[in-house]
């Protein structure tokens, strides 16, 4: 199990989600990842794909503009 | 043991899909959901651009639409694919720049690239005969599943008593008389199976999910190629064409004035690669200058800026000029009077 980051600044939605995905694809099972996001909508459409795709949904939360989401791989 | 056959769903986000989707989960099919990112798709980055929008609930609804269902929704980014629907449309374009048939065609076939990556058996939409006037009648709809190359594998649940029997159909997989037969463009039929279903919340979008249904939109977009002399385009491009107000004093320049807050801040992030404009002898927008402009030009475009400005009626209003990796300028100049701004000057 590893960690890892994932920097969606300045991208607005789907795109967030989209290089989540992606990202996810790429990662084993039991591996966690933080994805850093600058549009508001992140919070509430990356933590859905999240959910929808059966990954762990660790934490989501705004702090000032930022939104910060950290899953873990389940599969 | 019987394998589980599996289909995958084009999710919009509407109504239709939804119950499409689900007509089929009913009859013991394994469902997922594709949506496909074009960057045309109204929802989300309007939102997240607009101040006066981000106090309405936001949701990206093909997801919510997926989690309603409980399926997997696959996001595909088909930005730079699309170009090429856009630009070049076997089947022309709608009352604006919407090329609706070929982008049914093109979704249609990406998703027959995806089913066959992914082991899947057959496709389904959310479309009704007769509902939209482009890619939604009764003679376009197999000419899209040909053109696709799904072919039978096409299945439209909500009105495919009214078409040829498709390969789920013969096959057993889905039973026909549990699929139905709505058509024209009247919604009562997919609301009573809504109400059927227990689906009440569900997005009911007035003008389409497409900037390109729309003909503010469209006609900006049309500018932008005329201007250039081509249609190339890129994600920025077409992201700036839904803020500001565009004002093109002449081919080789345009000026893009933020309209409130939420422009304002998504504009800055422009400043880097545009010529940008902002008055500070008196409160004002921040106006991006896109294009070539001689420095003629850009004291057009300063005193347009200027009129943009609470200083419009004043004498002489000041402002500052950054150009891309150099120090800001500063200027001063008279506010453009709107008698000497032609209407055609607006996008």
């Amino acid at each position: 199990m590893a960690h890892f980051e994932l920097d969606a600044s300045g991208l607005l939605c789907p795109m967030p989600v989209i290089r989540t995905q992606d990202r996810v694809e790429e990662l084993d099972s039991g591996d966690t990842l933080e994805v850093v996001c600058s549009d508001p909508g992140a919070l509430n459409d990356v933590s859905a794909w999240c959910r929808i795709n059966g990954h762990k949904l660790i934490d989501a939360r705004q702090e000032d503009e930022q939104v910060i989401i950290k899953l873990q791989v389940l599969r | 043991m019987t394998r589980q056959i599996k289909a995958v769903s084009l999710i919009s986000g509407g109504l239709d899909s939804l119950l499409a989707t689900r007509v089929v989960m009913g009859q013991g099919v394994h469902v997922e959901g594709i949506n496909f990112f074009t960057g045309f798709c109204v929802e989300g980055h309007t939102h997240a651009i607009r101040k006066k929008d981000r106090a309405k609930p936001k949701r990206n609804n093909a997801l919510w639409v997926a989690e309603q269902l409980g399926i997997k929704l696959h996001i595909i980014d088909v930005i730079e694919e699309y170009k090429d629907v856009l630009i070049n449309p076997k089947h022309g374009y709608g009352a604006n720049m919407n090329p609706c048939h070929d982008c049914k065609t093109f979704m249609v076939s990406k998703a027959l690239e995806w089913i066959e990556k992914n082991d899947f058996d057959f496709i389904i939409t959310g479309e009704v005969v007769g509902q939209r006037p482009m890619s939604q009648r009764k003679d376009t709809m197999p000419v899209i599943a040909r053109e696709s190359g799904a072919g039978e594998r096409l299945l439209r649940p909500l009105c495919a008593q009214h078409l040829p029997e498709t390969l789920p159909e013969q096959k057993g997989w889905v039973k026909r008389e549990q699929l139905h037969d709505f058509h024209g463009r009247s919604r009562k039929p997919q609301m009573a199976l809504a109400k059927e279903y227990g689906f009440e919340d569900y997005a009911q979008p007035a003008g389409g999910c497409c900037f390109l249904t729309d003909a503010n939109y469209s006609k900006k977009l049309v500018d932008l190629w005329d201007a250039r002399g081509n249609r190339e385009y890129e994600m920025d491009d077409i992201m700036l064409l839904k803020v500001g107000r565009h004002i093109r004093p002449a081919q080789n320049f345009k000026l893009i004035i933020a309209r409130e807050e939420g422009e304002v801040n998504f504009m800055q992030g422009y400043r880097n690669r545009f010529i940008s404009m902002k008055t500070t002898s008196h409160s004002g927008p921040l106006v991006l200058v896109d294009g070539q402009p001689s420095e003629q030009d850009l004291q057009l475009a300063a005193r347009i800026t200027a009129r943009y400005s609470k200083g419009k009626e004043a004498s002489e209003v000041e402002l500052e000029v950054c150009r891309p990796v150099e120090d800001a300028v500063q200027m001063k100049v008279k506010p453009l009077p709107v008698s000497e701004m032609p209407e055609a000057w607006f996008v």
